[in-house]
């Protein structure tokens, strides 16, 4: 069990009222919202909450398993992206074997090297060793068709999909002075300040959105979305600092990394999918498409939030 | 339970372009469902997408030759999926395909088959001349609804000569049925519902 500090508490009872709040507004706006498209928007805004309902509750009860409960949920979200990815990925009859070592290799592998707090293998094995594989089994396959462009995006999907999001967990192996008993509460920091970031960009997109950023990769992200869910987000990232080693500052800057980042992660998401002309990833979560619709801006932001509190924050050797 | 399983592991989504759907909430009708063929998990993944009400009265068609060689395969094929099973090799007037297959849509129930009569071999070949069962069973007995069913990925998951899945997510696209007109000859039929498969290909996803 993690250190229930009274703050974790009243995270969990705002959380809870937000959610509360969100499912409440949504039923009033069902009731009261006459147009069709409208409708439309509110019952994916519905469906929405009610995934987040039963996203928050699967995370919370995760982070009561502590390593070993994120570590199991992370590999869970990894393996489903990551199916959703090379799906998209026009992969050939010579990569089933090297989608073997992806699927049932790579991951586990990855997710038990977190588990066992392996830093040094744990940021070397993907990029090293994993790249080396997959390209050597998809060449002993002996097809040539497009050989590069299938390997390449096979270990560009094992990177985001498996490494990046692997670093979520592996904050939780940080060793931060001072801070040892909850170590927990920087993997909740980030992943709340990075889908609240997602959400809030909706949100203010949604309602003042007129301005793309990139019209021609995205319809849905514009710059009064960008700039309203990225300020709102860091400063909730800002009202979270009683869960982190930072002071304020430090925390507004952690926030506004991650949501920056974050965004990226959604654009470059959203670059793939009209590359490979779908919408969503997939269906799994309702109201929000497949779980890498879910996951993209966190795969982004989570490598690159720990190793900045790696570097200034934790003690080494890890 | 086992339909769960098949779903889990191909992650398979039914799609129904068209009026498909509609047409399926109907009881008592029997169907044929005739889709492209490319991995021995076909027949599994089509039972697996439809509906309960109908999976429980469909079985798949699967060549006797292969499925009744060896303990594991005679246990899938019988036990698991309840397929019927048809003498492609030695076609005497007893094991006639058509007969048997005539057999269970008259018992009522609704098959799965695949018209190529075997799995397509190469990831770029076009899907293969359909054999001529198909039109035999629509000329037998109108009523029975001809459903195209486009599988999609199934290749990648398990190809021929493979035994590991990967699980990549499969999709199955159900479309309009086929209906054998009055001034077809066969050419003309089988023609059509190749096609009816081959356009649900390009049906895309932005239509799911």
């Amino acid at each position: 069990m993690p250190d229930l500090n009274p703050f974790a508490v009243k995270l969990i009872v705002a959380m809870l009222i937000l959610l509360g709040l969100a499912s409440v507004i949504g039923m009033v706006l069902a009731k009261t919202i006459q147009s069709e498209s409208g409708k439309k928007t509110v019952a994916n805004l519905n469906a929405r909450t009610r995934a987040w309902w039963v996203m928050a509750i699967i995370f919370g009860l995760s982070l009561c398993g502590g390593l070993g409960g994120v570590t199991v949920l992370f590999g869970l979200i990894s393996f489903l992206a990551l199916r959703e990815v090379l799906t998209l990925t026009p992969t050939r009859r010579g990569d089933h074997h090297t989608l073997f070592w992806a699927f049932f290799v790579a991951v586990p592998l990855q997710f038990v090297l977190v588990y066992r707090e392996w830093y040094g293998l744990f940021v070397a094995m993907i990029p090293v060793y994993g790249f080396l594989v997959l390209a050597i089994r998809s060449a002993i396959a002996g097809d040539v068709t497009m050989y590069l462009e299938r390997a390449a995006k096979i270990y560009w999907g094992v990177m985001i999909c498996v490494y990046c999001l692997s670093h979520a967990p592996a904050l939780l192996f940080l060793k931060i002075p001072g801070y040892e008993s909850h170590r927990w509460a920087l993997l909740a920091y980030l992943v709340i300040v990075v889908q609240m970031s997602d959400v809030l960009q909706y949100v203010w997109g949604k309602t003042l959105g007129k301005h793309k950023v990139i019209p021609k990769l995205s319809p849905s992200k514009t710059w009064e979305g960008l700039v309203g869910g990225v300020v709102s987000a860091s400063l909730i990232g800002v009202m979270l600092t009683p869960l982190t080693p930072f002071n304020y500052w430090q925390s507004g800057v952690m926030s506004l990394v991650i949501c920056v980042m974050g965004f990226f992660g959604g654009l470059v998401a959203s670059a793939i999918k009209r590359d490979a002309g779908v919408k969503d990833y997939g269906q799994l979560i309702e109201g929000h498409g497949g779980m890498m619709d879910r996951v993209d801006s966190l795969a982004f932001a989570a490598p690159v939030f720990f190793h900045l509190v790696r570097y200034y924050f934790a003690i080494g050797p890890v | 339970m086992v339909a769960t399983l098949i779903r889990l592991l191909t992650g398979v989504q039914a799609r129904w372009v068209g009026d498909g759907a509609q047409t399926l909430q109907t009881d008592g009708v029997r169907r044929v469902f005739f889709a492209n063929h490319t991995s021995n998990l076909d027949g599994a993944v089509i039972w697996a997408a439809l509906p309960r009400a109908i999976r429980d009265q469909t079985r798949p068609v699967a060549a006797q030759d292969y499925w009744n060689a060896g303990a594991i395969r005679r246990y899938l094929a019988k036990r698991v999926f309840n397929c019927v099973l048809i003498e492609r090799k030695k076609v005497t007037r007893s094991s006639n395909p058509i007969l048997v297959m005539q057999q269970a849509i008259d018992a009522g129930e609704s098959l799965i088959i695949f018209p190529e009569g075997g799995r397509t071999k190469d990831e770029t070949a076009e899907m293969g001349v359909f054999k001529p069962g198909l039109y035999h069973l629509a000329k037998k007995d109108p009523t029975v609804q001809l459903i195209p069913v486009y599988l999609e990925n199934l290749n990648r998951i398990l190809p021929k000569g493979e035994f590991i899945l990967i699980p990549l997510l499969a999709t199955a696209r159900f479309g309009n049925a086929v209906e054998l007109l009055a001034d077809d000859t066969k050419e003309s039929f089988l023609h059509r519902a190749r096609k009816a498969v081959i356009d649900l290909k390009h049906s895309g996803d932005c239509h799911a």
